[in-house]
């Protein structure tokens, strides 16, 4: 759906209306930025759990007996040896190891789903089908398909009972086919905060049933619908990147910190041998997480300074309610300055301000 | 929440009270809603000249930062300490203890440049 205003509209636009939600443009949607405020829904996640439409998030379909071999060479992670039902974050290069966008790969039973950032949408689809091989099959769902997550410390005891899938049993990162409400969804065990959750991937036309019934069945247990102002402080804490800020098509997933996700031992793939030939050379600004000493927040676009001299700048920055109220902030820093414990200064309107590194993140849930 | 009538408003959604040639400032009900969770407020030091409509400050949500503006110009007297362990006074109470800083009035004249509650409530609604 699209509006005079030429944004679309996801399957839970009229729902995010009636929770009084705050539209904002966002990857070519109305999305909601908050209900209430973002403090308290930030504040049911950590402690309860919340709902967030995330529709805007692309979803395509890749079906046939090429598509594991096939996305080996266009991702830095493995795919191969994803089991059935697991699911895997990977991250799109291009030649130069800059990143085209950063993505869930889930492996279903017949077929796979790549979930990629509503922003890059119609880039990583010209992308997937300039580079299409023998043997793989694209569909786009996006705009067509909803994502729902609920995430947070309650939302297995919230979506359990509506389901027809034994959550206890579905490992972080995995994910079953089953029916929410008796509505046929791929149910994940993955999300974007820092706390336990899962993500349920279902046709539109059911998404405005499960999303007011699920809110209906858990209100006493405090399930709040939250918007996308939480989930960027969630995602900070917990020091996950968010595509356009950590990573882009010139920051690398190796200056990002993600060499977890790298896996030289695949023999080729986009951007192989700029990424390795980085990590020798080993000079690369790199992503590091601060916290403020004072009471300013540090916002995206502010230069770092370190022993005087410019080094870089910040990338996100946020009040943090999970660390202890602090504002807390990634930067893309020079070598020198982004070794943990060193002190750094942020200009903040022609103020410097100090700060420390941290590692990341900034949050980490109670086991 | 219906805008006081014993305050004058500003068209960038600040309130000010004035007593004599004291005046205190603060945002509105509205722009307060508007910004949500404040986080930060900067203001000028104390004893710092300030103009009409100058742009004197920030006030920071959690998403965003927004210029302040002084509806009227003097002197800096006073600003509200509380605020720097509290910022989010200004969301629970603006016109009360969310205030933001008093000024010794410089020209009150310039009052005839700001709006009545009535005139303001019709800027406050889009």
């Amino acid at each position: 759906m699209s509006t005079s205003t030429g944004l679309r509209r996801t399957a839970l636009y009229d729902e995010h209306g009636k929770h009084g939600a705050r539209l904002v443009p966002f990857a070519g949607f109305e999305m909601p930025v908050q209900y209430t405020s973002i403090l308290k829904e930030h504040d049911a996640v950590r402690h309860r759990a919340g709902l967030f439409d995330l529709s805007h998030m692309a979803q395509f379909v890749l079906d046939g007996p090429n598509v594991a071999p096939w996305a080996e060479t266009l991702t830095i992670n493995a795919v191969e040896t994803m089991k059935p039902m697991q699911a895997r974050y990977n991250i799109f290069c291009n030649a130069q190891g800059g990143a085209h966008d950063d993505t869930i790969f889930y492996r279903l039973n017949e077929r796979w789903l790549l979930v990629v950032n509503g922003a890059n949408a119609e880039k990583m689809w010209a992308h997937l089908n300039a580079n299409i091989a023998e043997g793989v099959r694209l569909e786009n769902l996006h705009g067509r398909n909803a994502l729902i997550a609920i995430q947070g410390p309650k939302s297995l005891a919230m979506l359990q009972p509506h389901v027809d899938v034994d959550l206890s049993n579905l490992k972080y990162y995995f994910c079953a086919e089953g029916n929410v409400y008796g509505r046929p969804a791929v149910i994940a065990r993955t999300g974007y905060t820092g706390e336990d959750g899962f993500e349920l991937f279902v046709f539109g036309e059911h998404a405005p049933e499960i999303w007011s019934t699920l809110l209906r069945d858990n209100a006493g247990a405090g399930l709040e619908p939250c918007g996308l102002g939480a989930r960027d402080v969630l995602r900070l804490e917990a020091g996950m990147p968010l595509y356009g800020h950590e990573l882009t098509e010139e920051i690398t997933p190796v200056q990002a910190g993600l060499q977890w996700a790298l896996k030289t031992s695949k023999p080729e793939f986009i951007g192989r041998n700029a990424l390795v030939e980085q990590m020798h050379r080993d000079d690369y600004s790199r992503v590091a997480g601060l916290i403020m000493k004072g009471r300013a927040p540090a916002r995206e676009g502010y230069a770092v300074y370190y022993d005087g001299k410019p080094v870089g700048e910040i990338r996100s920055g946020s009040m943090a309610p999970s660390v202890g109220g602090q504002n807390i902030a990634t930067a893309l820093l020079a070598k020198e300055a982004a070794t943990e414990g060193t002190v750094v200064e942020v200009d903040i309107r022609g103020t410097r301000h100090e700060a420390t590194i941290v590692p990341l993140p900034f949050y980490k849930r109670a086991k | 929440m219906a805008q006081p009538e014993n305050l004058l408003y500003s068209k960038e959604h600040e309130w000010v009270k004035i007593e004599g040639d004291m005046a205190t400032i603060g945002i509105t009900d509205y722009a307060q809603n508007s910004l949500g969770d404040i986080v930060y407020v900067e203001l000028p030091r104390v004893g710092k000249a300030i103009d009409q409509f100058g742009n004197i400050g920030v006030v920071e949500s959690v998403k965003a930062v927004s210029d302040l503006f002084t509806p009227v110009g003097g002197e800096v007297l006073e600003i509200n300490a509380a605020l720097e362990a509290d910022p989010a006074a200004v969301n629970r109470d603006p016109y009360g203890a969310g205030w933001l800083f008093k000024v010794k009035l410089k020209d009150s004249a310039e009052k005839s440049n700001l709006l009545s509650a009535t005139d303001y409530e019709k800027i406050a609604h889009d």
